[in-house]
């Protein structure tokens, strides 16, 4: 009995967060577009184009080898498996102790591995350069994504996401610069990765500033459904993992009674529809920026984790 | 360790580090001058909480001193001396935006290791107050030698000043006579600079200290 309820919370973790993403993107359009004076889509929308996209015939050229067809799912997969590794609405799951946040680096940087394979495969120019611009910001986020990583290790004494979550909402941290840079750098890389303004324009079809798009510009049908889901998955993770490491509170730690999870849950679902609506608020405050730009972007983002670094050190001693 | 004093004087000494970082990034002439009066507020801010754990009234004066002199009248004087210049809009060239970041982040790297050996027998505030205060001089001096532009020179000059100031609020007992002929020195200084920067103008019709180049003895065969 004890291990299906386990079993059942984990599940609901895992299904949360993929009934949820959607959403989630579609709360982003919804503020983006009103902040830009138009009505925008219902919130629901992406769901229905999910929908749609799953009845579409799948178009493929005609020299796509095997990788084409099955890159969308593997990113699906990585995906979905990190995002549903991320506590949400409790710490201390049944298959918390997997849920490493390197881990989930390792994971996200397979997918997008397939991602810029496939952007590849077919052999058009677009696919090309959208791959080669997809790891050259791959190359610079990462680092400064392992060093907010360790920072938030130093701090917690793990990497393990549900018990850094749990430190975090018991323990007295106190107030520390290094946590806020860290945070900061960690919202930069959250923009890179997820293609958002001021990096990449999700909604460009334009095809001189596309990174994300022009990768996934030949996927059609099912497949392009696949990469869509992905990429909303990816956003919510990045969401979930902000709320996980930096505004813990709220979520259900030790006492495992039906309250105080609906409470950790609807903490959750409130915090991160709060940073769904910030993003585009954000967004339409600064312009996209130039690709010779990016390494000054993000190597601002990777100066402040490895600042929040040194700073660890200097109150800690060596 | 993790008393509130304690981490008060950490946030706002990690503060003015990160500032110092920032004024390294930007390459507006405006947004420098702002950057710079901000780290001059926050060291004040940083100064009047020594005060406040150490109880040493003077610290107070100091922090006054630098809040109206360095926060307020040289940003203010410097907003007038950019716009009479007419270089307000100008985009400096860094050199190198992204080695110079590097750069600074071994520079703080260092200071921390140099400062943890020495400080040992010192209380942990104190250590870490010399580490910053140390790490902000030399992205100081590292902001005079990057720049090209006499105005920013002089702002890296100042930002290497306000780490002296940081230095000198956390060690204990700094007589008030020292921190006045500081204030001083860096007014006359800043008038010195001024008076320096228009004559180059005059001179070269330009700010760009590479123009001074020229003047140089064993570089004379050159254009």
């Amino acid at each position: 009995m004890e291990l299906i309820l386990e079993l059942a919370a984990q599940t609901v973790q895992m299904f949360g967060v993929l009934v949820i993403a959607p959403f989630l993107l579609g709360i982003t359009r919804k503020v983006k577009a009103r902040l830009l004076r138009r009505i925008g889509p219902p919130m629901f929308q992406p769901y229905r184009d999910l929908w749609k996209l799953m009845h579409k015939e799948a178009v493929l050229a005609h020299n796509a080898s095997w990788l084409y067809r099955v890159a969308p799912y593997c990113v699906f997969a990585t995906t979905w498996v990190a995002a549903a590794l991320v506590p949400t609405y409790s710490t201390g799951l049944i298959f918390s102790w997997s849920a490493d946040l390197i881990a989930i680096v390792a994971l996200l940087a397979t997918g997008r591995f397939a991602l810029a394979l496939a952007g590849m495969d077919v052999g058009t120019a677009f696919g090309g350069i959208g791959s080669s611009r997809e790891m050259m910001i791959a190359s610079l986020a990462e680092p400064a994504m392992l060093l907010v990583v360790f920072t938030v290790a130093l701090v917690a004494g793990t990497t393990q996401l549900s018990t850094i979550a749990a430190a975090f909402t018991e323990a007295h941290v106190g107030l520390r610069v290094s946590l806020g840079l860290a945070l900061f750098a960690f919202v930069f890389v959250g923009i890179a990765e997820n293609a958002r303004i001021p990096i990449d324009n999700p909604a460009t079809h334009l095809e001189l500033t596309m990174v994300h798009e022009a990768m996934v510009l030949e996927y059609s049908g099912r497949h392009l459904a696949m990469i869509e889901a992905a990429a909303a998955l990816k956003l919510t993770l990045y969401f979930s993992l902000l709320v996980c490491l930096f505004a813990p509170f709220g979520m259900a730690t030790t006492d495992r009674s039906i309250a105080a999870l609906a409470l950790g849950g609807a903490a959750y679902l409130a915090k991160i529809a709060l940073l769904a609506a910030l993003l585009p608020i954000g967004e339409t405050a600064v312009a996209k920026m130039r690709v010779f730009r990016y390494p000054i972007f993000l190597g601002g983002a990777f100066a402040a984790a490895a600042l929040a670094v040194f700073l660890l050190f200097v109150s800690r001693g060596l | 360790m993790t008393s509130i004093s304690f981490d008060v004087a950490h946030l706002l000494a990690g503060s003015m580090l990160v500032l110092s970082f920032l004024l390294l990034y930007q390459d507006r002439i405006t947004a420098t001058l702002n950057v710079f009066a901000l780290q001059a507020i926050m060291l004040s801010l940083a100064v009047a909480w020594q005060a406040l754990i150490q109880e040493a009234p003077h610290l107070m004066v100091t922090a006054l001193i630098a809040l109206t002199v360095k926060g307020f009248v040289i940003p203010a004087a410097l907003h007038r001396i950019v716009r009479r210049l007419g270089i307000h809009r100008e985009i400096e060239q860094v050199i190198g935006g992204g080695p110079t970041m590097l750069t600074g982040l071994g520079l703080v790297a260092l200071s921390i290791l140099l400062v943890m050996p020495v400080g040992q027998g010192v209380s942990l505030l104190t250590r870490e107050d010399l580490a910053f205060a140390l790490a902000v001089i030399l992205l100081g001096l590292l902001m005079m030698i990057t720049r090209r532009n006499a105005v920013t020179q002089i702002i890296g000059f100042m930002s290497l000043e306000n780490g002296l100031v940081l230095a000198a609020s956390g060690a204990k007992g700094m007589p008030l006579v020292v921190e006045f002929s500081v204030a001083f020195s860096i007014l006359i200084a800043f008038i010195v600079f001024g008076v320096f920067v228009f004559r180059i103008r005059e001179r070269f019709d330009t700010v760009d200290v590479s123009a001074l180049d020229r003047f140089r003895g064993e570089r004379s065969d050159h254009s």
